[in-house]
């Protein structure tokens, strides 16, 4: 099929950036979106042009590396799927195909499509973790029995790559999903329990101070996320939230 | 020369315990005089990192990527393995080690692989105590799995993400010690050579990726965890960004390169759909413990298939050739990687691959949903005879155990493997050799050490399942961390090592003249162009099957090619930048260096052993033959100015607890 391309280009985060149009053609079906762009760049390579810079690494929608804003969707238009997932065939012959990195205060474009995303890390730093020394003078793994119920609501709060398409897709660019993930996994955890006070209000603490917005429920990060994580993680996180505060 | 491995004296099962009373030590207020560098935070090196700065050490940890987390370790789907016999069915130390020794064709050094089994019970207590969300039971209890080449269940798992979960707790791990300021995390950065001073390691040149500058760190010891080398045949199940470049500079500083021909082709990948295709992707090896791999029996069939006259699922059961069930009945599907890739190529090679290319055989979950279906019908007290009650129940467990392997599938290939076998084949996953390490994991550079895939240490000439991400945390929480101890304990004195000496000037100047060359070449061929002639030439001449002709032609169309590459390379953009082409460059030319590396190594090696098939030794049936008399040893090699002059050393291979037989999965 041909397209017609509209990419977001941006020197560095000091230039002001502009949408470029790239025509291309003969893209196949079967290509997945970022080798639709491999190939757009090996174009551009041959003609002595700086090609697109992109952000990705494993390829299979778990590394969280990959990003872009797709006709106006975090990952683009399919559902459950990073960028590096979604493959061609969900376009079609003749589409005109906006592609714009990530965009909020808190996630500064670096260039062209990449953004930076070390908020997110200090976000962690903050208090994702349990505070057990790696020394290996731990108690036997069977030694605490946990609900398979609670194991697999865990893990599955667990699951999130830290990609931030939340917070691109959310009007307020807040990151509640992806901090209520992680404060999740652990209160549903007995390991976790400890530090939870310190925990919740650690985190919630940072993610207001990197300049993410607030959050008023309008659902749309659920919609976007890659990796399914419910809006029922928010839900706990405010409970805990609230608890934390009224222990304090 | 021979290689000294420096094992300890002693038995086997006490060497570790023994080896641990009787280093140095370095006691809690020195520890904050030590700084240790560690490239990469994948598990081997993130766990590392965490466990160095959590004893006290002062900690710089290195990556590619944007964060820690995104480590290529994160991929790992299947499990971990750990002698746990949780499920009472005969586990034990001595059984892992066993399996592993075994596993690796006899080609891994017993002591290093006992000690990795020694501690792995301990990595699962670890990993829980941090949050590691394994899957469970209904009683509250960890849940195991079989993988392939062995016959207990010791794998623990998260679903298809076990990687990621492990990793996201050796993350946890490092943000806690990153919170305290006892590890400096470099984002972003690419490690481009190691500096040695007075014939220790002593610090790395870095390029920061965003802003390009150059820079230059110290430390009192570096530890390489910075993975594989499988992309040196472009496709791969690897991260795109995996790379050589640290190991291969380590190589050409003194460290000695082990076994790079030992390579592991995954059987399970889906296949490739056309030129345009970046990377592979893995079905995890946990789904042969419910999947059937077969391919028609008739030729007829096949190619009904390929004109599309019918389907996989309109081939009657006794017109279907379950090879590997056929082949190794003791094992069947779950015969070790090697063995099971082998067998794909053999049957495609033979006509019977069910795709366009001819390259595919079916991996069938429809035995598996039958009888789980009829196994939960019978619970729930309904109809085990209504085929659909029984499809959708089966359905559901093994959506339950598979569900994202499932997911990931169908995104793919678009087609739903519930209702349609999978179409598999085999690709290059991971490898076995690496910089060479003794006992202590260090290498043959005093204070250089590396762990993890990285290193070539423990799996022989073929890694069974589950067992990379074991050693990789058994590598960085409880080995090296004992280890580097008794090395930096000379070091209490020493003070801070200066960035400002001639080794530094020198090794930056290096880097930065490669850099500037790569820029300034302004040739016609673009990176990739190369790197894909590379892959074709390794997937060719170095892949499932080798010979002494093709290993001949590999080595001269790989030094042709790298002649090439500095002649006609095209790199757009500058140094001073974000500027992924360069980042590419770099790690091309040094794949095209270890390149022929590898392919002289396997030429070198005529037996057939693990990963490594060499055609002309081989059985009728076309089992490999393994040459013990001869080729019980691990080829070190040493750098000599150019990747064919490399000279061989050999660490001899001694099997005291373990009977050598012939491999036999039958
Ligand atoms: C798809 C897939 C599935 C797998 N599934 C399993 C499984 O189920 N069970 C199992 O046991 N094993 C599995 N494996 C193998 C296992 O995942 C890897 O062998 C293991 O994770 C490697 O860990 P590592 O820490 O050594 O390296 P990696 O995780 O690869 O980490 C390498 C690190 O080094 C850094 N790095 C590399 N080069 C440089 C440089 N020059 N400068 C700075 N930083 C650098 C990277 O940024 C990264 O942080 C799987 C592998 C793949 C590809
Ligand atoms: S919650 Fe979902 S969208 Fe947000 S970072 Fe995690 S995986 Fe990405
Ligand atoms: S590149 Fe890893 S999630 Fe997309």
């Amino acid at each position: 099929m041909n397209l017609n391309l509209k990419i977001w280009r941006q020197k560095s985060n000091s230039d002001k950036g502009k949408i470029v149009d790239y025509p291309i053609s003969n893209v196949s079906e079967h290509m997945s979106f970022l080798e639709m762009l491999d190939v757009l760049n090996e174009g551009l390579i041959s003609k002595g042009e700086e090609p697109v810079a992109f952000d990705h690494d494993c390829r299979e929608g778990i590394c969280g590396m990959c990003s872009l804003y797709i006709n106006g969707e975090a990952h683009g238009p399919d559902r459950g799927v990073t960028t590096c997932q979604l493959h061609m065939r969900k376009f079609k012959d003749g589409d005109t195909i906006y592609i714009e990195p990530f965009r909020a205060t808190a996630l500064p474009v670096i260039k062209d499509l990449i953004v930076d995303r070390s908020s997110f890390d200090r976000i962690q730093q903050a208090g994702g973790f349990v505070s057990v020394n790696t020394s290996g003078n731990t108690q036997d793994a069977n030694a605490i029995p946990i609900r398979k119920e609670n194991a697999d609501l865990a893990f599955d709060a667990a699951t999130c790559i830290g990609c931030a398409a939340c917070v691109a897709t959310c009007k307020n660019a807040s990151a509640m999903l992806y901090v209520s993930a992680k404060v999740s996994q652990f209160a549903l955890l007995p390991q976790g329990e400890v530090e939870a006070k310190e925990r919740v209000i650690n985190m919630v603490n940072k993610m207001d101070e990197e300049g993410f917005g607030n959050c008023t429920n309008t659902g749309a990060c659920e919609v976007e996320c890659p990796k399914g994580i419910s809006l029922d993680n928010i839900a706990r996180m405010n409970r805990e939230f609230l608890s934390a505060n009224i222990k304090k | 020369m021979s290689m000294n491995s420096k094992v300890p004296d002693g038995e086997i099962k006490d060497k570790w315990t023994k080896y641990k009373d009787t280093i140095n030590l370095v006691n809690p207020a020195n520890k904050r005089n030590i700084d240790v560098i560690v490239v990469g935070t994948g598990l081997a090196g993130g766990s590392a990192s965490a466990t160095l700065a959590e004893l006290g050490y002062n900690v710089k940890a290195f990556c590619y990527q944007d964060s820690p987390r995104r480590a290529h370790s994160i991929a790992a789907q299947g499990g971990i393995n750990a002698a746990k016999n949780y499920q009472g069915d005969g586990d034990s130390t001595y059984r892992l080690f066993y399996d592993t020794v075994k596993g690796g064709d006899y080609r891994s050094r017993e002591a290093n692989v006992h000690r990795l089994a020694e501690v792995s019970a301990n990595i699962i207590d670890q990993c829980v105590a941090q949050g590691v969300p394994f899957a469970r039971d209904y009683g509250g209890l960890l849940d195991n799995r079989s993988f392939g080449g062995v016959l207990v269940s010791r794998t623990f798992y998260a679903k298809g993400q076990t990687g990621q979960q492990l990793l996201l707790g050796a993350y946890s791990a490092m943000n806690r010690q990153i919170a305290r300021g006892k590890i400096k995390m470099y984002n972003r950065h690419e490690m481009l050579d190691v500096v040695i001073v007075d014939g220790k390691a002593r610090g790395i040149i870095a390029r920061n990726l965003v802003t390009g500058e150059i820079e230059r760190h110290s430390a009192h010891a570096v530890v390489l965890a910075s993975g594989g080398y499988g992309n040196v045949y472009f496709l791969s199940t690897n991260a795109m960004g995996s790379n050589v470049t640290a190991g291969w500079k380590a190589h050409k500083k003194g460290a000695y390169f082990a076994n790079p021909c030992y390579t592991q082709i995954h059987p399970t990948c889906i296949p490739r759909s056309g030129d345009y295709q970046s990377k592979l992707t893995l079905m995890s090896e946990s789904l042969r413990n419910d999947g059937r791999i077969w391919v028609p029996k008739h030729k007829k069939d096949v190619e009904a298939i390929k004109s599309g006259e019918i389907k996989a699922v309109d081939i009657k059961e006794e017109d279907r050739d379950y090879y590997l069930e056929r082949r190794y009945p003791a094992f069947g599907n779950l015969v070790p990687r090697d063995v099971a890739s082998r067998a794909a190529k053999e049957r495609c090679d033979a006509g019977y691959g069910v795709n366009q290319t001819g390259e595919a055989v079916y991996l069938d979950f429809s035995s598996a949903i039958n009888r789980y279906g009829k196994e939960q019908a019978l619970l729930k007290g309904l109809d085990v005879n209504n085929e659909k009650t029984v499809a959708d129940l089966g359905k559901d467990i093994v959506k339950s155990k598979y569900g994202n392997l499932f997911q990931m599938y169908e995104k793919i290939v678009d087609e739903n493997p519930y209702e349609t076998p999978m179409m598999i084949y085999p690709a290059v996953h991971y490898t076995m050799g690496g910089i060479w390490v003794d006992y202590n994991l260090m290498t043959t550079v005093p204070g250089l050490y590396a762990i993890g895939e990285a290193n070539f240490s423990d799996h022989g000439a073929n890694r069974l399942g589950a067992s990379a991400l074991m050693q990789g945390l058994a590598d960085g929480y409880f080995v090296l961390p004992y280890t580097i101890g008794d090395y930096l304990s000379d070091d209490i004195r020493t003070g801070p090592i200066s960035i400002d000496s001639k080794e530094f000037d020198e090794a930056e100047k290096t880097v930065v003249d490669t850099l500037n060359k790569l820029i300034n070449n302004k040739g016609v061929n673009s990176v990739d162009y190369y790197h894909k002639k590379l892959g074709k030439i390794m997937w060719d001449k170095c892949g499932m099957a080798r010979t002494e002709k093709g290993l001949k032609e590999a080595m001269t169309e790989i030094k042709n090619l790298r002649e090439d590459f500095w002649k006609n390379v095209s790199v757009p953009g500058e140094v001073n930048e974000l500027n992924t082409e360069l980042e590419k460059a770099g790690r091309v030319a040094d794949f095209l260096e270890l390149g022929e590396l590898f392919a002289k190594d396997a030429l070198d090696r005529n037996e057939s052993c693990g990963g490594h098939f060499r055609e002309e030794y081989s059985t009728p049936e076309g089992e490999a033959e393994r040459d013990d008399k001869n080729f019980s040893y691990v080829s070190a090699w040493e750098y000599k100015g150019e990747p064919s002059k490399a000279e061989l050393h050999k660490e001899a291979l001694n099997f005291e607890n373990i009977e050598v037989k012939v491999r036999s999965y039958k």
